[in-house]
Parts: structure tokens; sequence; C-alpha cells
């Protein structure tokens, strides 16, 4: 976000787009430019530059003085916000904030779906921004600012390649030094012996190129906001144990939950993370249906997935935060008045659980819809949530195992309107000795042209030990646009 | 021995014998010991030692015969009484096979059933349902063999928890032999369909209790479940031969 701090101030002022703003600030004696919004950017101005110089330049240039403690307060709630895309983030000084998608980005799916989705959250709120993910943060900083794109996806492994042609501050470098011995591009840097760069200019310009090809690794140091809720415990030894992990969770989530419990709040989204020995954090995430502060319930949901944890060396640390609450009334032990809504309440923890371990969308509840046609009779829902009370007809015979998608038999039908005499099903031969229908099902061809005149004739039949099927026909015997009247199975009674 | 002169005292006695047997096999942690529900039908559950089948208890069904993939029949006798239960149900099933207008039609309203996809994983998805008392019911759709130590772990789930466990077996085999092995149940049912009298107006099924603690097994005829759940004794199996004949020594 180069324009962070004049985005800042067009947004409280409410100032046109189209006219020029920059903030200044002291360098020294002289009053330089610390930030410019993009048009004066375009006009020719760039931060550091005199304020003389950029008056000069332009006319009527509108100034504001900079409030260096204000921009880093709003890049540190602005870091805050962005904890809704994951559990890891840093605010990046002046302007910028990393962002540890790791594990996070198929939620949303997908890196280039994350970067497009926080540049329109961004720019909805009238903050103009770049975006990069890398396997680093060093290179996402440098692709954010350099790279040829908004949003920038550098591959696994493609660091250095991607990296060759920025220029060496890309590198967050002071470049001056180097430019004197003819280095502008980082893949001349990388293309230099090590050993006599290091004599030369220090350790530093080492330790940077590193850390964007991924050779050192670089902690981010995480941002928390203060009204975040909370917990954390450090060891004295490094943890290792899972059982170890499941009684510091216990620990935290009871303390999170005595807040919760306090300012009337439960949790929809907690994050786990472990601050290992060698630096680098592990998290864990989980989500909850409905808000809970039950801690048994949201410690076990972590228990879980501890195996999912590489502890490394140890972990040093825990901490438990709770980026998204809502409002939670006090738990009330009333009398039961009906007895359905109070399991229906009950009911969500198990929800919980369900859909931490098979994924969401396996876990559903079934409703009506008001279709003809069977297979779209049935909608699947939430678990949770309100359900409606409708059924399907009565006096309309359905099967309760359907064939998905129904298959076909091949079937004797003295008459084209009858139900069959015999089909024959996986080869073996069913003698149709009761039969009822047809109940004739025309296609939906508001849905789709293709059901414009499809009709089906649907048969429940009873073979000759007593199993009972669904069978069809498609068309309805007479005009052949209707179906070409073979037979299908599609369900068992 | 007993004589079938004194028909009350022995009952009793043997009633009181039943109960103190059930109170030493099963582990003291269950709610309320004794709740069942019944299958509406007195010659059966006169039958089963609870009255009817234990709550906190876990139940096979399967089909039989050319029915065992599918086990339509057997879904629908679990539906049946399931609809009669109060409270919300969990169906943890391998594939979604299921039809829910069908489940509607025998009473069990799908506003009560939450489905859950658990694949190769229906043992353990069962277990945690069984845990929230809250349930009804948990029914699990399982095909494969079910090893003593799976359905034991199911049964002393479905005790602790008070919630009744029912295992809906499936196989592509006919009348595949792994579902008479033994198992932790304290009932295995099998449902079989049987050619109707008259036209498609009601099924009728063979009931076979083929494994019942505390209890001996039978044959029985019913007709299918209706709108609400409830079997009706197949009116001829009723009124001709003796029940005798269907029952063996369990």
């Amino acid at each position: 976000m180069p324009h962070l701090a004049t985005d800042r101030i067009r947004a409280s002022t409410g100032a046109p787009d189209d006219t020029p703003l920059v903030t200044a600030s002291h360098d020294g004696r002289r009053r330089v430019l610390a930030a410019v919004d993009v048009t004066a950017f375009r006009l020719g101005l760039h931060p550091g530059m005199a304020v003389a110089q950029a008056q000069s330049l332009v006319p009527g240039l509108v100034i504001h003085a900079a409030a260096l403690d204000d921009d880093a307060a709003a890049l540190r709630r602005l870091a805050g916000w962005c904890l809704r895309y994951a559990p890891l983030v840093a605010p990046d000084p002046p302007d910028g904030v990393f962002i540890d998608v790791t594990g996070a980005a198929h939620l949303l799916g997908g890196e280039s779906a994350v970067l497009h989705d926080v540049l329109g959250r961004l720019l909805a709120q009238n903050i103009g921004g770049r975006t990069a993910i890398a396997d680093t943060p060093g290179a996402a900083h440098a692709a954010a600012r350099f790279g040829s794109r908004d949003a920038m996806v550098i591959p696994v492994g493609g660091i250095a390649t991607a990296l060759a042609d920025f220029p060496v501050a890309a590198l967050r470098l002071d470049a001056t030094p180097l430019r004197r011995l003819g280095i502008e591009r980082v893949g001349q840097l990388t293309a230099m012996p090590r050993a006599p760069l290091v004599r030369r200019f220090g350790q530093h310009i080492a330790t940077r190129l590193d850390q964007a090809l991924g050779a050192v690794f670089e902690p981010i140091v995480p941002v928390f906001p203060p009204e975040l809720i909370q917990a954390r415990l450090t060891f004295i030894e490094p943890l290792l144990t899972a059982e170890a992990f499941s009684s510091v969770i216990g620990r935290l989530m009871r303390a999170v939950c005595t807040d919760l419990e306090e300012t009337g709040q439960g949790a929809r989204r907690l994050d786990l993370l472990f601050e290992r020995v060698d630096g680098s954090v592990q998290t864990l995430r989980v989500g909850s249906a409905r808000p809970s502060r039950d801690a048994r319930h949201l410690a076990r949901m972590f228990d879980e997935r501890l195996e999912r944890v590489d502890p490394g060396l140890g972990v040093e640390a825990m901490r438990l935060t709770v980026p998204h609450i809502d409002a939670l009334a006090y738990a009330q032990t009333a009398v039961r008045l009906r007895d359905t809504d109070a399991r229906e309440v009950d009911i969500a923890p198990l929800i919980d659980r369900l859909a931490n371990r098979l994924g969401a969308a396996r876990v559903y509840r079934v409703a009506p819809v008001e279709s003809d046609v069977p297979e779209r009779s049935v909608r699947r829902m939430p678990p949770i949530g309100s359900t409606d009370p409708g059924s399907w007809p009565a006096n309309l015979p359905r099967p309760v195992r359907l064939l998905d998608p129904p298959q076909r038999v091949e079937a004797m039908a003295l008459l084209p309107d009858h139900p069959p005499l015999a089909f024959v099903w996986r080869r073996v031969r069913h003698r149709v000795r009761h039969a009822d229908g047809p109940e004739r099902i025309a296609g939906e061809w508001w849905k789709r042209d293709g059901e414009m005149r499809s009709v089906r004739d649907y048969f429940q039949v009873e073979d000759e030990i007593g199993r009972r099927f669904w069978l069809f026909r498609r068309g309805d015997g007479q005009d052949g646009q209707t179906g070409d009247m073979s037979w299908y199975l599609h369900g068992f009674f | 021995m007993f004589s079938s002169s004194h028909p009350p005292a022995n009952t009793l006695v043997l009633r009181d014998l039943r109960d103190r047997i059930a109170r030493i096999g099963r582990s003291d942690t269950g709610r309320e010991p004794g709740r069942s529900v019944g299958l509406g039908v007195p010659a059966i559950d006169q039958a089963l030692p609870a009255g009817g089948l234990a709550l906190g208890a876990l139940h096979e069904a399967a089909g039989a015969g050319p029915d065992t993939e599918q086990a339509a029949a057997a879904t629908l006798f679990v539906a049946g009484i399931l609809a009669r239960l109060s409270g919300p149900v969990l169906w943890v099933v391998q594939q979604a096979d299921l039809f829910a207008p069908g489940l509607a039609a025998v009473g069990l309203h799908p506003q009560r059933l939450v489905f859950a996809e658990a694949g190769k994983n229906v043992l353990p998805v069962m277990e945690e349902g069984l845990r929230h008392t809250t349930l009804a019911s948990v029914v699990g759709e399982f095909s494969g063999r079910l090893s003593l130590i799976a359905s034991r772990r199911l049964q002393l789930a479905a005790e602790q928890g008070g919630v009744m466990a029912v295992l809906l077996r499936r196989s592509h085999v006919f009348d595949d032999p792994a579902l008479n092995e033994p198992s932790s149940a304290m009932t295995r049912w099998r449902v079989g369909v049987l050619p109707s009298t008259g036209g498609l107006a009601r099924a009728r099924w063979r009931l076979d209790l083929t494994r019942c603690r505390g209890g001996e097994t039978g044959s029985w005829i019913v007709e299918a479940c209706d709108a609400t759940g409830h079997l009706t004794l197949d009116a001829a199996f009723s009124d001709g031969s003796d029940q005798g004949v269907h029952r063996r020594a369990g």
C-alpha cells in the first residue's frame, strides 16, 4: 500500500481524487515529502523530495503534516483486519502487511483469489494496494512493490528467476553503495561471490538476499490487535508431546472462555499458535457453527487436529486467539417447554466436531424442494439453522434408496402404456407380479432446454420374491420426441 | 424346571432373573436402565427382554437375499422404529444413496435427520455421535466385517450416552456370512421381503430376530411400516400357525 498515508488523509478530509496530496516531515533541517498519492506521483513527486522543489513543480500543492505515529497505528489496525485471511499477520512498516497464508489460501479458492479478494476489499475502503504471494516474506515484499502486476503469485521454487530483474532496493537494502559498483539488479547481486561482498558491505546484504531466496528463515512477528481475546503460555522446557499440548490447550481455553463470558461473546473461529524453538510458528484453526464458549468442546476440536502439528525441536510457547467472535447470550438452564427446541440448540457441538472431522459439506440436513423431478426434490442444507417444515406429498410412492444416475434395464412391456412384464437388471431377470402406475413426470423445461418435451412414466413394481422397484420409461409411449421408450431402474422400496 | 401350568409366577421369576443378569452385564453408568422403544407388535415386543428395543444399546439390522446390498426393507424397518422416537437422529452413511422422501413416507421426517457422509469412518463417527446424549439415535450404514471390539465400543458408547445405536449392515454378497458373525449387539434383525398377497398396498416382510441377548430368537411375518412407522403382524400368520413353530431356542 504505497499510498496508505495519503489514502488515509483523503478518506478523513474528503478531498477530491484528482488533486495531488502529499505529506511532509522534517529530515534534519530540510522539509521533505514523506508520502505522496497517486496523482502527485504521476506529476513527478516522490517521497524524500524537498518540499520547496515539489511546490515549484506543482503549484497549489496541498501539503499535510505527516503523522508517522498515526500511520503506524493505522497499519497495525489494518494488519489486525487481515487476520480474516490467516492466523499469522505482521505489519511491514512503513506501508506493507505480511500475511502467512500457508495452508489457508484454499479456503478462499486459491492463492490468486486471495490476492484479488485483498485488493477488492482494500479498494472498497479507498486504499490502493499491490499484493504478491511467494515462498518467503522477503520475496513477497519485493514482488508486491516491484512486480509487474497488482496481484502476483510467484510459484514454488521460482523466486530466483522472478527476482532477478528487480532493482536491488527490492531486497529491503540501501541500494546506493551497490549502485556505485554498477550493481543495479538482484540477478547481478546473486551472481557475485559472497565472501568479498560481505567483507565490503557487511553481513546485512547477504542476510537480506538469503531471506528473500529462502536460504535463511525469516520469522514474522505476528500482530494481535489489543482488543483481541487471547491467552498465551510460555514454557521453561520446550514441549514435544501431544499430551502436553492437550493439557496446555485446556488451560488456554479456560482462560479464553472466561474472557469471552465476561464480554458476553462466543467464539466462531479460534487460532492456536505453536511458537517453536527455532522461531517458526505453526498454526491450527478451527471453526464453530455457532458462537460457543464451551471450553471442553472447543478444546476437543483442537485435540483432534494435534497430529497435524510438527513440533520440530520443541514448542516454547503457545498462544490461543479468537479472531472471530459473535454475541452469545448467557447460557440459561431453563425449563424445557418444548422438547424439540432445546434439542435443536444442543446439537451444535456435535455438528462442529463432525464438520471439523469430515468437512463441512459432508454433514448436512435435507429439505424438500418443490420439484416434480425426483432427484431435484431434495436439497441439502447446513445442519444448523432454520429448517422449513415442509414435506413431500404423502400420496406419491417414493423409494428409500435412489440410484443416481438411474440404471438402464432391459424391460418387456406388452403395450406402450403398460408396466413391464419382466425386466433384466444386472443380468438377473425379475418377473413383475404387481405394478402400480404410471405416474407421469414431465421435464422441467424452465430448468433445461433438453427437458422441454421429455416425459417419464414411473411404475412401482414388485417381483416374484417380493422386492419392490421403482422403474421409469422415458417417453409417453406415443410421441417419440418425449423420450426413446427405454426403461430405467431408479430406486428401491 | 418350571412347568407351563403356572405361567404368571414363572414369568415374574424369569423377569427378575433377567433384570439381575442385565444389571450385571451392563456397565452401571447408563442413564435409566430398561428404557426401550417397542416395535408396536405385542407378539414381538414380548419376546424381547426389554419389552422392545433397548435405547442405550446397539442393534443390528440387515437385509436378506437379493436385498442384502440395498437393504431397502431393513432401512424402512429402522426408519419406522426411529419415527416413533422423538429427537434428532444422526444418520451416518458411506455413500449418499438414501432418499429422504422414502424415509418421510414411514414417518421419519427430514427435520429430525442429520446426515454425515463418513466414507470409511462410519464407526468412529457413530461413536462420536453416541456421546451426545441429545440425540435420539445414531444410525450407521456399514458394509464389511465388524470386529467384536468395534461392536463392543459402539455398545459401550450407546450404554454410556443412553442413545440407541443402530448398525444397518450392507454387503455386496447375498446373505453374506460376515453378517452372522458374533458381535456385541443387543439384537440382530434380518428383514427379508415376501411377495404381497393383494396388490401393492402394503409390503410384507419376514422379520428374523437372529440374535437377542437375554432373550430368544424368533421369526415373524409382518406387514411393512405404515405412514407412522407402525408394523402389523400379518393376518394369516397370527391367525393360523402357532408362533412357537417359528421360534427357536436362543
